[in-house]
């Protein structure tokens, strides 16, 4: 009996294609002349750096989707959390730069005659303390979300409606300008993040390769998880949840630990996204878009981890082009891609036709993508 | 509770009703440390409902549930009650279908069970010689390797009584284990739960009479909830009463 490794081929190769990007991609703009044939527009740098952060954001759902088949439809929320996080420690650090030119409240607060800064946004002037609340905000959610729905056994559909229902609930209490996180517009007009310009190119390479650091690493740790035995009782839980629970396994603690992790990836990649795309408003938490998360890993392939980062970036590459080309139809195409990977390749392109070449090699997966429940 | 001694698993006057229905009618019976009993009786008499209410899945209206002399099983969930050692295989095969046989086996090992436990696990030595045991105990040596998905359905059978036997439980409750087989796999089933029994008490729940008749033990045949009559097979297959209800039809 051998143990599935950690890292197999196509995970090397994967890994291998990550470095490679995050040399090429900052050279191609730092280094090239604008102009050459080798030349990437800096506009170029944040889009990849945005599709890697979303590929760890699919990712994050499969590991419970894929996994566990917990099928969360507001995942868009906890991404969303870890991106305020890191938008509020981007908003202090404009400082008294701001058009009002308050030392300590940001523009908003000004705008809405506030006098001091509200508790919530105490130590954001610091960045490890952001990034220890991009981890623990949307874990903390996520545990105690996942506490109550678990130990209440609510599961399949029902559990997924739930999930729409707190993004929704989130969205709509961010909207509000009193809740102190900027209402409509969000948290925007950032300026640097540990001092270092974010409209220059240097900084947004420096995001790309950490976007392409937290990816890699988000990879390593999935597959950490599910390699490990742990991993193969979120599969059993994922196919014969009775069984497992007869075997003397707590099936809740086991859900409610992937669910946990999987929302703090979610929030690293929130985290990455906000000072590359410049703005965090309320419309993240929109329900669709949490949908659209789910349809990216339906497409590249559910169960297979690559599948998901490989469906993120097909997703979004496609859904750039068209919307630069022809914008209204963007949504159309991509109910229609949905349809089509669903009908035809229910285990998405990369369960299609990754096997097909694997298969001759004899490996054999351990945890293969079952279809959409 | 002096009046559950000496026995393994003791059911006293248990009921539980659904919306009115009573699947469950003042159920009593003893199964003694080690002993096999074979369950019969028609569609419908609750045979499955005991079962749920031993392993946790089910909480009776009332009665005693008691199990290895001092537990109460009514105040316990099914995780906790597997930990404790009351295995059970279901109607229909459950097997996880993505994993290897081995792995199957593996994962219903006595032993881990907690998050962090299983996060960090490495198989052991003795864990793979147990696997190796009871590949052999139910015939699956050739089959290690193989996707529980694409066993035959005896096969499946066979690796959910392996995985009880994994657990390494007190008690075994088994429902239909020889459904959907040969006459042969049927007559090897029904000795490899002897075999087993002795060091577990085992509670087989079928249809099967022939398969009731090579297990050779005492009968115990529910009808609308509650014991119709108790005894071997010959004596009950006498009973007016059980072939009115069950047999005769």
């Amino acid at each position: 009996m051998k143990a599935d490794p950690l890292l197999d081929l196509k995970s090397k190769l994967f890994l291998a294609l990550l470095v490679a990007a995050a040399i090429v991609v900052p050279m191609a703009n730092l280094v090239a002349a604008p102009g050459s044939d080798f030349y990437l527009p800096s506009f170029a740098v944040a889009l990849f750096g945005k599709y890697l952060t979303y590929a760890l954001l699919a990712l994050s759902v499969d590991l419970i989707w894929g996994y566990c088949g917990i099928l969360s439809l507001g995942h868009g929320a906890f991404f969303a959390l870890g991106g305020y996080a890191m938008g509020m420690h981007l908003m202090r650090e404009i400082g008294p730069r701001g058009v009002y030119g308050d030392p300590v409240l940001p523009d908003f607060m000004v705008f809405l005659d506030w006098k001091e800064l509200p508790w919530f946004w105490w130590g954001f002037d610091q960045f490890w303390f952001a990034c220890l609340m991009v981890l623990l905000v949307p874990g903390g959610l996520a545990f105690v979300f996942g506490w109550l729905a678990f130990r209440s056994r609510v599961t399949g559909v029902y559990l997924s409606i739930i999930t729409q229902a707190m993004t929704y609930a989130l969205m709509l209490a961010f909207f509000r300008n009193d809740m102190g996180f900027g209402g409509n517009n969000g948290l925007t007009d950032f300026r640097d993040v540990l001092g270092f310009d974010l409209r220059s190119d240097a900084t947004r390479a420096g995001l790309f390769v950490a976007s392409a650091a937290a990816l890699g690493l988000g990879y390593l740790l999935a597959r950490r998880v599910t390699t490990s035995r742990a991993g193969k009782v979120l599969v059993s839980v994922r196919d014969a949840e009775a069984r497992a629970r007869f075997l003397g396994y707590r099936v809740e603690g086991y859900k409610l630990m992937v669910f946990t992790l999987s929302a703090m990836m979610a929030g690293v990649a929130g985290a990455l996204y906000v000072p590359q795309v410049g703005i965090i408003n309320p419309g993240e938490f929109s329900p669709a878009n949490s949908i659209e998360i789910v349809i990216w890993v339906a497409v590249g392939g559910r169960g297979l981890l690559l599948g998901a980062v490989l469906g993120a970036i097909l997703v979004n590459g496609a859904k750039t082009l068209l919307t630069g080309w022809v914008p209204e139809i963007w949504i159309f195409v991509l109910g229609l891609i949905f349809v089509l990977v669903t009908l035809f390749l229910p285990k998405g392109v990369l369960g299609a036709f990754g096997t097909l070449s694997w298969r001759s090699g004899g490996a054999r997966r351990g945890a293969s993508a079952q279809p959409a429940e | 509770m002096e009046f559950a001694r000496g026995s393994m698993l003791y059911l006293d006057d248990v009921s539980v009703s659904f919306d009115g229905f009573k699947a469950i009618n003042g159920l009593s019976l003893m199964l003694a440390p080690g002993e096999m009993r074979a369950v019969i009786g028609p569609n419908g008499a609750g045979k499955t409902t005991m079962m749920d209410i031993i392993t946790g899945k089910t909480r009776p209206d009332h009665g005693d549930v008691i199990f290895d002399q001092s537990i109460d099983l009514t105040r316990h969930d099914e995780t906790d009650i597997a930990r404790m050692g009351i295995g059970r295989k279901f109607q229909k095969p459950t097997v996880f279908e993505t994993h290897t046989v081995a792995d199957n086996l593996l994962l219903s090992l006595a032993g881990k069970r907690g998050v962090f436990e299983t996060l960090l696990a490495q198989i052991t030595g003795a864990e793979a010689r147990r696997i190796e045991e009871i590949l052999e105990t139910i015939r699956l040596e050739e089959r290690r390797d193989d996707l529980a998905a694409d066993l035959s359905h005896g096969q499946k059978q066979w690796l959910e009584i392996g995985m009880l036997l994994a657990q390494d439980p007190k008690v075994l409750l088994v429902d239909e284990p020889a459904a959907g087989m040969t006459d042969a796999e049927t007559m090897a089933t029904a000795d490899l739960l002897k075999r087993i029994a002795g060091e577990h008490t085992v509670m087989v729940v079928e249809h099967d009479m022939e398969f009731v008749r090579a297990l050779g033990v005492k009968v115990t045949v529910l009808n609308e909830g509650s014991v119709l009559a108790e005894g071997s097979l010959d004596h009950v297959s006498a009973d007016p009463h059980v072939i009115e209800s069950y047999l005769g039809r």
